[in-house]
């Protein structure tokens, strides 16, 4: 156990570092939800009301689609020299598992966190006052995408067309906790304190995990 | 006990069996050269031995920390050899994986260009990094697919000397290679793979050294 967690703690360092050096879907990632939100700003005309309305929802579709485009490189960054190979043999499927969930956490957290004062910017809504709640809610939300997709990045890495398979089977599992995160988004903008919605987020987090963690190795090793 | 027993392994690919009922058993200590035709369920076999694929049928038990080499080199393109090196050290559980890692480099002639990114090394540079990474972290058992193939004069001569060096130490060596003669130079035992059952597996003998056909004449499907 100690020695899967170290294990997966050096593969999370390893992704960040090649993601470091490469910024391959660090910059795709970032510039896609910018570019989302941005256009809608232009796209609808609304007052501070509606804005406010639906602020939850897009950003969080922004999120969403930035999330699959990092989530789609995580097992897929092992497929050139056979990489994956070698740490099936080497570490226990879960191990490799949590450590690219953790790296994909940290970079789609880094996109969501630059996004933000952007996404404050264009609709002229203040965040800041709520941001410690809105962190946790992001924080949970974004865990859960990491989990289902990198899971998902896993079914799909020897697919051929897996850039397209990944978001067709990714959002609708998505839809459970995009809602909630939305909702609770919505409300955090609009000063109603929602956080006893936060338990949707929690249960689908150590859901997903729990069903991850478990069923990883199958998925790996066929 | 055996270092590796496989009983009764199948393994289909759709309905295409490639292996069917391939039985093995290695004593450990021993260098088993892995015989056989294209198509005959080395690589299948090798992969289900390293835990990368599950047999449809049949039981495998291995003993011992497995060090894989297969077709592919295993390294990072974006990581610095020695980085590559420390993060399979601490994967695989080395006690100092940076003070491993630079012992793999000299071993392999690597330490000068230790800090280059694996992308900008030279076919040959990269093949000696796969074969550091093998024996790193000194596994009981290494599973090796085709180790000779396509490496040059230097990547042949570094690897010869980790096998000696292994079986020296007292590690299991299984390697499948088209080889045979360098095969039966190194292998203690034999064992000849045809359309996925092992119909021959045993120790080698003077016939086989001197004569690297005569197994497959012997005990190949199209034997004399």
């Amino acid at each position: 156990m100690k020695r899967g967690l170290s294990a997966a703690f050096a593969i999370a360092a390893k992704d960040l570092r090649t993601e470091w050096r490469t910024r391959e879907s660090l910059n795709a990632s970032l510039s896609f939800a910018l570019v989302i939100l941005v256009l809608f700003s232009f796209a609808f005309d609304l007052d501070r009301d509606e804005r406010l309305a639906i602020s939850g929802g897009l950003l969080w579709l922004a999120y969403a689609f930035a999330g699959a485009l990092i989530v789609n490189r995580s097992f897929a960054r092992e497929i050139p020299n056979d990489c994956l190979e070698v740490l099936i043999a080497a570490v226990p499927g879960w191990a490799i598992f949590l450590g690219k969930a953790m790296a994909c956490f940290i970079l789609l957290l880094i996109v969501e966190l630059v996004s933000l004062p952007i996404f404050g910017l264009f609709y002229n809504i203040r965040w800041v006052a709520s941001f410690p709640s809105l962190l946790l809610v992001i924080a949970l939300a974004t865990w859960g995408i990491t989990v289902v997709g990198g899971a998902l990045s896993a079914v799909t890495v020897n697919v051929r067309l897996r850039e397209l398979m990944l978001p067709v089977l990714l959002y609708p599992l998505m839809i459970p906790l995009l809602i909630g995160a939305m909702e609770m988004t919505s409300g955090l903008l609009n000063g109603r304190a929602v956080m006893s919605d936060i338990r949707l987020l929690i249960v689908y987090d150590v859901m997903f995990t729990s069903l991850a963690l478990y069923l990883i190795e199958f998925i790996l090793v066929i | 006990m055996h270092a590796v027993a496989a009983d009764g392994v199948w393994k289909y690919f759709g309905d295409y069996p490639a292996l069917r009922g391939a039985n093995l058993h290695v004593a450990p200590g021993s260098c088993v050269a892995l015989l056989g035709r294209n198509g005959a369920g080395k690589t299948t076999l090798l992969r289900i031995l390293a835990g990368l694929s599950k047999p449809t049928k049949g039981v495998v038990n291995i003993h011992g920390r497995i060090g894989y080499l297969g077709h592919g080199i295993g390294v990072y393109d974006d990581l610095s050899a020695f980085e590559n090196l420390t993060l399979f050290g601490q994967l695989t559980g080395v006690a100092n994986p940076t003070q491993s890692a630079n012992d793999a480099l000299e071993h392999v002639g690597l330490t000068r260009v230790k800090d280059g990114l694996a992308r900008e090394f030279s076919r040959g540079m990269r093949q000696r990094l796969a074969i550091a990474r093998a024996f790193l972290h000194h596994p009981e058992l290494l599973l090796l697919d085709e180790p000779f193939t396509s490496l040059d004069d230097r990547a042949v001569a570094v690897l010869q000397q980790l096998l000696a060096a292994a079986r020296a130490r007292g590690s299991t060596i299984v390697m499948s290679t088209h080889q045979i003669r360098e095969a039966m130079e190194l292998a203690s035992d034999v064992a000849l793979l045809e359309r996925g059952r092992i119909i021959f597996s045993g120790p080698r003998n003077n016939d086989m050294l001197l004569d690297p056909g005569w197994l497959y004449r012997t005990y190949g499907d199209n034997k004399s």
